[in-house]
């Protein structure tokens, strides 16, 4: 079989796609964020994102945010059923702005957390979790 | 009310002014996402706790609010300045109204 000029620009379209659509979030993420944040732009970095890469148990992975100057910082597991995950709002006593837990995580997806900070700016980081048994039972 | 429920938090007992001390805190909780069936297929309720504050003498540490995602058991870890001998409040907020609290006196060193 041979390749055609066709099949040449299928494969490329196909390839840019895939590279393209990790980084599109469920239309529920996009509206938790759009509320978090009222419509305002959101920059990448800024925000610390530590999860480990690969989750044996989905049930607890450990997650931890830290974001220098922030207000409050949202953070979203964009592949559960709800992908609200936790906000942590920082007073005026807060040693500094990070702070970390456990979460459930249903399947291999993207982490978001979103900072908010002082200046009123939204900043942004996202993390891929591989996750081997998905923590929502079923 | 979930059972058993327990509160635990460490803290150091004692701090220099305007120390930053690192505060973990669990609580023993099921926190039942919503999203669990049970033998006969029936979904069983979510009960979670949905909100957790930290206070030093009435100034605000951290206050988080928890969704169905937070794992159980739920564990936080995170700092806090002590800029004066007090007491640290942690208060715990459940689905069904409950409240569970737990606080730790800190003496300046």
């Amino acid at each position: 079989m041979s390749i055609t000029r066709r099949d040449t620009l299928a494969l490329g379209l196909g390839a840019a796609a895939l590279t393209i659509l990790p980084f599109r979030l469920s239309a529920a993420t996009e509206d938790a964020i759009a509320a978090f944040t009222g419509g305002a732009d959101v920059a990448d970095g800024g925000v610390d994102l530590t999860a480990p890469e690969i989750a044996e148990n989905g049930n607890t992975v450990p997650i931890a945010v830290s974001a220098e100057g922030a207000a409050a910082i949202l953070v979203l597991a964009a592949g559960n059923p709800t992908p609200g995950v936790a906000e942590f709002k920082f007073g005026p006593l807060a040693g500094s702005h990070s702070a970390s837990t456990r979460i459930r995580l249903a399947g291999t997806q993207d982490v978001v957390a979103i900072a908010k900070m002082a200046d009123g700016s939204f900043a942004r980081a996202s993390k891929t979790v591989k996750v081997t048994i998905g923590g929502c039972g079923g | 009310m979930a059972e058993g429920v327990k509160p635990r938090v460490k803290a150091p007992k004692s701090a220099s002014a305007g120390e930053v001390v690192t505060i973990k805190t669990l609580i023993s909780h099921p926190m039942e996402s919503g999203q669990r069936k049970d033998s006969s297929g029936n979904k069983i309720p979510r009960s979670i706790i949905n909100r957790f504050t930290c206070d030093f003498n009435g100034q605000n540490v951290i206050d988080v609010t928890m969704e169905a995602a937070i794992s159980t058991n739920p564990y936080f870890e995170f700092e806090a300045t002590v800029p004066e001998a007090g007491e640290f409040k942690f208060t715990w907020y459940d689905d069904d109204g409950s409240v569970y609290e737990d606080t730790k006196a800190v003496s300046i060193a």
